[in-house]
């Protein structure tokens, strides 16, 4: 069985020192390893951003495709070979931006990927200008007098989209973070992880300390229960969207794959791409 | 006897003229009728004219006529819109309801059956469609039993008592019809059929049957006119053989998706028309920058922006050519014929594999849309081939990658299926190396770009071009490509009964331009003559820039929505030559 050492590589991530990515990029590897994954079982599909530079650096295969597009290039991947876990990883950007339409609607058509978004509340590839994510009033390049748009509410949004699991975490604990990336990878269905992942470089508000001091982590109530819809949503909105930990866990709702009327549970890949030549004459007899 | 002639429905949209126009040509084509139909409609659900014209031919036919023989009326508009477009003595089959009248211009003898009423009388007006058929189809004096065979497939669903009660109706058209004429009309009565079986048809189901043939396991795609019937098609079918279609959130999901699960090994196609395609050009880019198959059917229509949605046009070729900012290897190929459509989805899913490229199959409205025969296809004659797709690699050693890029002679690498124990790799469209990781170094960036482009130097597809050349120097080649054909070759049987000697050649590989072989073509011609649906002349276009011979080259252009008529092929070429 492979340890979280053969899901490294030695590429040398371009991201800044300090920068929150790091982590979760180690939390995806121990996470894989946890879960008894071999490297070439995993396919980490990523956007583009800082973060979309993650599939580079995970030793599986690994596709880097283009802006806002990680979540469909997955779900195709997935479809196509259901015996790989499926990853799909980017920043807010781009899960919130401008791939905010796949991204609602992956979570509708729930098939089994686990999507890991970095959210930083600013874009960082670009230098600096304001994220979805980003606070109103906050400040940066393309919103010198601050941003004057609401902030976007990734929870709530997966909530009402029909989301079979929401959890949201923060790059400094790696330990809570890898425990519920193993759990979006064994959940039967879409997962969402929100992970707070700060940029140490355009963003000087949502920094490290700042985070220490506003998450509020779900440990606070051991009586929560995430298999309760309505208790979630309010719990989303009580603490504005800093809650921390499984938040709501659907394990009833198959996947989308299950549901597929006639769709194997062998990978479609490794089918036989030949019909007979007697399935051909079927075909062909509606049309005489 | 006649050997061929034209029929036309027409009336509200939603009132049944589709239903009537499936049931009246399913029974001709089991009488082994050459068929070829032309829909027109518009983009809305109910209320609007509509018509379905069928031209019915002992012999294979691939164009509508220029005018029409019988045309069936469930309104006075159908008459006043389509009346003029009747022969002499041409002849109208209309509800008596709205008392018709025939436009004084016109010289045809008009039937007036109590289309409504009989249907009302036997339960429902719904059964109209049956009253009208019945009595266009008495008036050819084509065996009932037929027709009746037809009705009770269509309706079969439906119950017994359904499907007598339509065939009552049928009989009761007829019969009120052939009292009114006093007997089939003489002047209608087709010669026999070969009674061959043949298959009837739309492109966009040829391209369906043809996808599965070629291996599709899975379409992403999101519905658009006219793309939308191969969809339609492919989830009635692909989950027989364990695929199927997953209808996205708009086309760029659709195109993504079917990178995704073309990497992961599924042939996987998407489809759209003009809006969809423009949606998916950074994804095409995509597949080209990280050299996976792909296969897009782009279903031509009336543009630019929503333009003509339910109109025909061959206008998107520039746009599938250089499509996609920068610069990668594409296929762009055009099927001419119903039959094509079919086996060119299997070369299209080939092509994808052996050279590890975006593959882009363009028809337009009218090939894909226009019901029509077929000739059997031959499932012995589909071969798949997926190219250097490696399996079972050897383990990799500590830290190295598969080497997805290889610089090889041909440019083409060997490409590995995630899950293979021995093919991890790096997939990006950042310029990249031979395992696959980003690099910006210069002599790296020049080797890719080559190794890329070079892979399509030596392409040609079956029928790259596709020719007809009957005189070794012709007074005039004309160069057409989709669903003109049929049309040119009506024009050009026009032009030989004039003394004008002509070549046709039908371009099917869009891109890489097939100059080459086109060349000799324009030499020998007198004139050369191009027939496309669009307004700058595309094709044109590509034949100056790749063959050269501009000095000789004409264009007949047509951008009103409507497919070109032989006469107007016919004239325009007369008049150049």
């Amino acid at each position: 069985m492979a340890t979280f050492k053969e899901f490294r590589n030695n590429v040398k991530p371009n991201w800044c020192p300090g920068c929150g990515d790091f982590s979760i990029q180690a939390a995806i590897q121990r996470a894989a390893a946890n879960v008894g994954l071999e490297p070439e079982q995993l396919a980490v599909i990523s956007g583009i951003g800082c973060s979309g530079r993650i599939s580079g650096y995970i030793n599986a295969y690994g596709l880097h495709g283009i802006h806002g597009r990680a979540l469909p290039i997955a779900q195709g991947v997935k479809l196509a070979n259901r015996e790989l876990t499926v990853i799909a990883s980017g920043g807010d950007g781009d899960g919130f931006a401008i791939g905010m339409g796949h991204t609602v609607h992956a979570i509708r058509r729930n098939l089994n990927i686990t999507y890991i978004v970095m959210d930083n509340q600013i874009y960082g590839l670009t230098k600096g200008q304001t994220s979805p994510r980003s606070a109103e009033g906050f400040k940066t390049k393309s919103t010198p007098e601050g941003s004057i748009e609401s902030t976007l509410s990734p929870l709530e949004i997966a909530m009402s989209a029909g989301a079979t699991f929401v959890a949201q975490s923060f790059s400094s604990d790696l330990k809570g973070l890898t425990s519920l990336i193993e759990q979006g990878i064994q959940h039967e269905g879409f997962s969402l992880i929100n992970v707070f992942s700060p940029c140490v470089t355009f963003n000087k508000i949502n920094t490290y300390d700042w985070f220490k001091e506003n998450i509020v982590s779900l440990e606070q109530f051991p009586d929560y229960d995430p298999s309760d819809r309505v208790v979630a949503m309010n719990k989303i909105m009580e603490t504005n969207g800093m809650l921390t930990g499984l938040i709501y866990q659907n394990k009833s709702r198959k996947s989308y794959e299950d549901m597929i009327p006639g769709f194997k549970p062998e990978a479609l890949a490794n089918q036989e791409l030949s019909i007979t030549q007697e399935q051909f004459d079927q075909l062909v007899a509606e049309f005489k | 006897m006649i050997s061929q002639l034209s029929w036309k429905i027409g009336g509200q949209q939603g009132e049944g003229v589709e239903s009537t126009d499936r049931i009246f040509s399913t029974a001709l084509n089991r009488l082994g009728y050459y068929l070829y139909g032309y829909r027109h409609f518009s983009s809305r659900i109910k209320g609007g004219h509509t018509n379905n014209k069928i031209r019915i031919s002992t012999k294979p036919i691939r164009a509508i006529s220029d005018d029409l023989d019988i045309l069936v009326a469930f309104d006075q508009e159908s008459i006043d819109l389509n009346a003029r477009e009747l022969r002499k003595g041409g002849v109208i089959v209309a509800d008596a309801k709205f008392n018709p009248t025939v436009p004084e211009d016109v010289e045809a003898r008009l039937f007036a059956v109590p289309i409504t009423k009989m249907a009302e009388e036997l339960g429902t007006s719904l059964m109209k469609n049956m009253v009208a058929s019945g009595a266009s189809w008495a008036l050819l004096g084509l065996p009932l039993e037929v027709f009746n065979k037809a009705v009770e497939e269509e309706f079969g669903r439906k119950g017994p008592a359904i499907v007598e009660k339509n065939i009552e109706a049928v009989k009761a058209g007829a019969e009120f019809v052939l009292e009114q004429a006093g007997g089939p009309l003489d002047d209608f009565k087709l010669d026999e059929a070969d009674g061959k079986q043949k298959l009837f048809m739309i492109g966009n189901e040829a391209i369906g049957l043809g996808s599965i043939a070629a291996g599709c396991r899975l379409m992403s795609a999101y519905p658009i006119t006219p793309a939308s019937e191969i969809m339609e098609y492919l989830i009635k079918k692909l989950p027989k053989f364990g695929g199927t279609v997953v209808q996205t959130e708009d086309e760029i999901a659709a195109v993504t998706m079917a990178i995704g699960a073309n990497y992961a090994g599924v042939r996987t196609m998407t489809a759209s028309a003009g809006p969809g395609l423009s949606l998916m050009m950074e994804a095409i880019g995509l597949a080209g920058m990280t050299e996976q198959p792909l296969v897009i059917v782009n279903t031509q229509r009336g543009g630019p922006s929503t333009g003509l949605p339910t109109k025909q046009e061959q206008s998107d070729l520039n746009a599938m050519v250089y499509g996609t900012h920068g610069e990668i290897p594409k296929i762009v190929i055009a099927p001419s014929t119903i039959e094509d459509c079919f086996y060119d989805m299997i070369e299209a899913f080939n092509l994808s594999e052996e050279y590890q490229v975006p593959v882009i199959v363009m028809t337009d409205l009218q090939l894909s849309l226009g019901k029509q025969s077929c000739e059997p296809l031959d499932y012995s004659k589909v071969q798949i081939s997926r190219g250097k797709l490696v399996k079972d690699s050897p383990a990799l050693e500590g830290g190295e990658l598969f080497k997805r890029y290889e610089f090889t002679e041909d440019g083409v690498s060997p490409r590995i299926l995630p899950g293979e124990k021995g093919g991890i790799h790096h997939v990006t469209g950042v310029e990249h190396d031979e395992v696959g990781r980003p690099s910006e170094n210069a002599m790296n960036r020049k080797l890719m770009m080559e190794k890329r482009l070079k892979k399509l130097n030596n392409l040609r597809i079956r029928d790259a071009i596709r020719v007809d050349a009957p005189n070794e120097k012709p007074d005039l080649l004309i160069i057409g490509m989709g669903s003109t054909g049929g049309t040119i070759d009506a024009a050009r049987d026009m032009l030989k009964e004039n003394g004008i000697s002509s070549n046709h050649i039908t371009v099917r590989q869009i891109h890489p331009f097939p100059a080459e072989q086109l060349k000799p073509h324009l030499e020998n011609a007198g004139k050369v003559i191009v027939i496309e649906n669009n307004a700058t002349a595309q094709l044109a276009g590509q034949i100056k820039m790749n063959a050269g011979y501009a000095d000789k080259i004409e264009s007949l252009l047509k951008y009103d929505g409507n497919p070109f008529l032989p006469l107007e092929v016919y004239k325009a070429c007369k008049e150049l030559s």
